[in-house]
């Protein structure tokens, strides 16, 4: 296991740590999309987040992380073997890195080979989805991912079960995870029914203030001198932010959320126009997470205000050509409707 | 044997020192833009005699398929074994040593991304070919540029994860023969790499020099101090020095530069660092630098100085023209080139072949499909049938899959823009306004789109092909107007791209705007009558090609000249007296359908 640089160790990004928080607080916000410069740290982000979260609870050997807490959802190998109790260990909660050039088979899982060869056993060997069931599934430069990977990813973070059907075997097995894909506009754009799928989208610029690029130099520098002790002097920021996630996550359900609150948000859509209640939905539940973050007992105006953007300015109705559009068209509606 | 003096030398000398400092820190990578030579073979002579003799060396063929790079399934290990053997990739095999790309300019961005995966990690992570695997694949790179013009350079994503880019081109054979440093030297300064420190100034003075040069990607400050740690242990020393941090911002930072300090500096880096000793710059926040407020700048102005005395002479005169020039700085992106050969369209899944018929065999799925049925296949006592070796895979040929392409015909659409003095007096802006109207269609249609203009003595490529709307939009932006108009130097360049796009298996479409006139020939000289048959003559070679063109008349009032030159190049002829923006594009949407038509007609 390589050590990774710490969460809280990098400098501003605010905007990528909000997203990434919200989505480990509330899954069901969808995927997060990080578009932006070379060297602004979005990769960074992403792969800390491993070692960020608290560690979560599996049943021991399960090949597709099932959550023994969920007797329901086991799967059939867990099921076998639930007669007499589930043993379960704790595990990171699993980032999986899908690597450019990962064939279709690994990803969603394929006939053995090793074992049909050797034995002449078919028998199912998951691919990347299930190894990012319950985590998060990273694609780095999303917009170079051959289409028909990012169809098929789409459809399964969406559905949250992954259907094999291929070489005479039927296998279908919970993926539930949360997409999170990197990329930079230069290298070509999405097409707008992707943009749409991903829950928030952050767009990261590399700061032009001095002395935040000086600290970003330096942070990395010595991290990547000393590794082992950059992490640890950083470990004491990471488990209370850890600590904070977890009661965020237990606070969740009890957020209330008023009917006032849910027309304004409806309203702030209304004025952008944005297509289909997706945009509605991301934005209520990213603004209720931020609530349990801070620990507020009901969604106010600020946490809307703060996720409107993130949630809302890939949804637009908009002129493919008005590249800095979007977050200003946020902003005024949300000055508008909020006051200044 | 003096590594350490900082002024700017010959550029051999400092070529020599960037070999220096990669054989003391091989992941500092370097992208040397040279044409395949001597003096090339010379310089990768030296890197190489610089390093340990233990240390790999491979190269990158250019087209280098998943397979090479990455690794994966070993075919005929894997037949021969009865079980799945892997096989690394090139990449895993350099581990610890040396990567050359081979032509990396025209390295698609497909595979650059590849190459940024692994650099970032460290690791070749692969999943291909129902394998898993994580290989460690440290390596340093070096990506051999031969491009010719200023389009042609190795991907983004390439030079922003290398520390250096040096330019042999100006060096003469006969200069290269000095060398500053032996293996010796290198090996102690490898060992001493570990122990050698920087001050806190020295960070602040590479960031800021970052910052003023307009370099917006942190990794070129983390590199410049890399190299000035590499620096400081070739001359012995376990601290950088001002001279180290100068040298590393000089070949570094300077040709990554987007913009000229003097002119463009950020106002909070001019008044707070950036000026000499002033009374009253004391500084905001002491909290970071404490005893350091008056020694950094000095520093800090050695270190901008270094770096801008060295911005190449090209990249300099290309700064000062501000931001129309800019334009094509190295740090655009370069989606268009060949992101998918044809073979290679997007696979719709595998199907049974009995019989090849000249399609590909998909290896892993015949073993898939071979795979359940090995032990029926065998003799009751474990042996392969008859014929085959003892321990060998029975395949039959109903095991035989080969995956189909759906092959999209991908549309390319030029566009060949007069924007010459005429054309840009009454009609550049429409023509711009339709020009956008049409992107965003393409945008829609996942087309690519490529911008041709001419004007004064010759035709430029403003926009290579891409997908890119950002770039389409910003390069249509700083398109400039004025000047004579070479008519037949901006069909031939069409020509040129359109058959290029042909032979990349794509299907072009021209759509020249004009009013037909031109005022200078193929040759550049000056003369309507002349310029005109020659453009008639660009004409009809563009026909040869065989691209679907249509011409738009942009005239004020529709001339023969147009209509006749369309003529000549089988084009459909739009004659738009009156356009606006929103005319054209509606004249024009709707027949990309011309293109592939034409083409399955062929």
């Amino acid at each position: 296991m390589t050590i990774v640089f710490p969460f809280t160790a990098i400098v501003g990004q605010d905007e990528i740590k909000l997203a990434l928080m919200v989505a480990a607080i509330d899954p069901t916000v969808g995927g997060v999309l990080i578009f932006g410069d070379r060297g602004s740290g979005k990769s960074t982000a992403v792969r800390a987040l491993a070692a960020l979260l608290p560690k979560m609870r599996v049943v021991a050997g399960c090949r597709y992380g099932c959550d023994p807490a969920d007797i329901n959802a086991l799967c059939t190998d867990c099921r076998a073997k639930t007669k007499g109790g589930v043993k379960s260990t704790l595990v990171p909660v699993p980032v999986v890195d899908l690597p450019l050039g990962a064939t279709e088979d690994r990803v969603v899982g394929a006939l053995d080979l090793e074992r049909a060869l050797a034995h002449g056993v078919k028998a199912f060997e998951p691919g990347l989805l299930a190894r990012a069931h319950r985590g998060f599934l990273y694609i780095d430069e999303v917009n170079l991912l051959e289409d028909h990977l990012v169809d098929l990813l789409l459809d399964v973070a969406a559905s949250g079960e992954n259907v094999v059907e291929r070489e005479g075997l039927s296998v279908r097995h919970a993926a539930r995870f949360v997409l999170i894909g990197t990329g930079n506009p230069e290298e070509g754009d999405l097409r707008p029914q992707l943009l749409d799928r991903f829950g928030l989208l952050v767009e990261v610029r590399t700061s032009n203030d001095l002395q935040t690029r000086v600290e970003v130099v330096r942070r990395r520098d010595a991290f990547e001198r000393d590794p082992v002790s950059f992490v640890a002097n950083w470990e004491k920021q990471t488990a209370r932010l850890r600590r904070r996630i977890v009661a965020a996550r237990e606070r969740l359900p009890t957020v209330a959320l008023e009917q006032i609150t849910l027309e304004r948000a409806a309203k702030l859509c209304i004025a952008l126009g944005t297509d289909g209640l997706r945009g509605e939905l991301t934005l209520i539940r990213a603004a209720r997470a931020v609530a349990a973050l801070e620990q507020h007992s009901a969604v106010s105006d600020s946490h809307l205000r703060l996720v409107a953007p993130l949630a809302l300015r890939h949804r637009l109705r908009r002129n493919p050509l008005d590249d800095a559009g979007s977050s200003a068209r946020v902003e005024r509606a949300v000055t508008e409707l909020f006051g200044p | 044997m003096n590594q350490g003096s900082p002024a700017p030398k010959s550029p051999w000398t400092d070529a020599t020192l960037v070999a220096c400092v990669v054989a003391v820190d091989p992941t500092c990578g370097v992208v040397v833009k040279a044409s395949a030579g001597p003096v090339r073979d010379q310089w990768l002579i030296l890197v190489r005699g610089l390093l340990p003799r233990t240390m790999p060396w491979r190269r990158v063929p250019l087209h280098a398929t998943d397979a090479q790079l990455l690794g994966g399934l070993d075919f005929a290990a894997t037949l021969a074994a009865g079980r799945p053997i892997a096989e690394r990739g090139l990449m895993a095999e350099a581990d610890g040593g040396m990567l050359v790309l081979a032509m990396a300019e025209r390295m698609t961005g497909l595979a650059a991304a590849r190459f940024a995966a692994v650099l970032d990690h460290g690791a070749v992570v692969l999943e291909r070919d129902g394998l898993t695997l994580r290989t460690p694949a440290r390596f340093g790179v070096i990506a051999l540029d031969e491009g010719a013009g200023g389009e042609e350079r190795p991907p983004p994503a390439v030079l922003d994860r290398t520390a250096f880019h040096i330019d042999l081109g100006g060096i003469a054979f006969k200069d290269t023969s000095d060398h500053s440093c032996d293996a010796g030297e290198v090996a102690a300064a490898r060992a001493l790499l570990q122990h050698v420190r920087h001050s806190a100034e020295s960070v602040d003075a590479l960031c800021a020099a970052a910052l003023a040069l307009g370099i917006g990607s942190l990794r070129a400050p983390l590199f410049a101090l890399r190299a000035a740690r590499g620096l400081a242990a070739l001359a012995g020393r376990i601290e950088v020095v001002p001279d180290d941090a100068a040298a590393a911002a000089r070949l570094v930072l300077a040709p990554r530069a987007t913009v000229f300090p003097l002119s463009e500096r950020p106002p909070q880096v001019a008044s707070e660092d950036k000026l000499p000793p002033d009374p009253h710059g004391s500084k905001t926040d002491d909290a970071n630098q404490d005893a350091a407020s008056e020694s950094t700048h000095p520093l800090n102005d050695i270190v901008l100085t270094a770096a801008q005395a060295a911005i190449p002479a090209a990249l300099l005169a290309q700064l000062q023209l501000g931001p129309a020039a800019r334009l094509r700085a190295p740090s655009a992106g370069r989606s268009g080139a060949a992101r998918s050969s044809p073979q290679h369209g997007r696979p719709v899944g595998v199907r049974n072949a009995a019989r090849l018929d000249g399609n590909r065999l998909n290896i892993i799925e015949t073993l898939r499909a071979a795979a359940p049925w090995q032990r029926l296949r065998r003799d009751p006592d474990g042996r392969a049938p008859s014929g085959d070796l003892k321990s060998g895979i029975a395949i039959r040929c109903q095991d035989f899959r080969v995956t189909r392409f759906k092959q999209r015909a991908q549309t390319t659409s030029i566009f060949v823009v007069d924007a010459s003095g005429s054309a840009a007096l009454h009609r550049l802006a429409e023509v711009k306004g339709a020009v956008e109207l049409l992107l965003a269609e393409c945008y829609v249609r996942r087309d690519q789109v490529a911008l041709v203009a001419f004007r004064g003595r010759g035709a430029e490529l403003v926009l290579p092909p891409t997908r890119s709307l950002v770039r389409a939009k910003r390069s249509l932006a700083g398109l400039p107007g004025g000047g004579a108009t070479p008519l037949a130097a901006g069909i031939d360049a069409a020509a040129r791209l359109a058959d290029a796009i042909r032979r990349k298996g794509q299907s072009p479409l021209v759509i020249l705007m004009t009013d037909g006139r031109a005022n200078i020939a193929r040759n550049g000289d000056p003369g309507r009558a002349r310029a005109e048959a020659d453009a008639v003559l660009s004409a009809q070679q563009l026909r040869m090609v065989g691209a679907a063109t249509i011409l738009v008349d942009t005239s004020p009032q529709p001339t023969s000249l147009a209509a006749r030159l369309a003529g000549e190049m089988g084009a459909r002829y739009l004659p738009l007296p009156h356009v606006d923006a929103v005319g054209l594009s509606n004249a024009i949407l709707g027949l990309p359908a011309l293109a592939s038509r034409e083409l399955s007609a062929r």
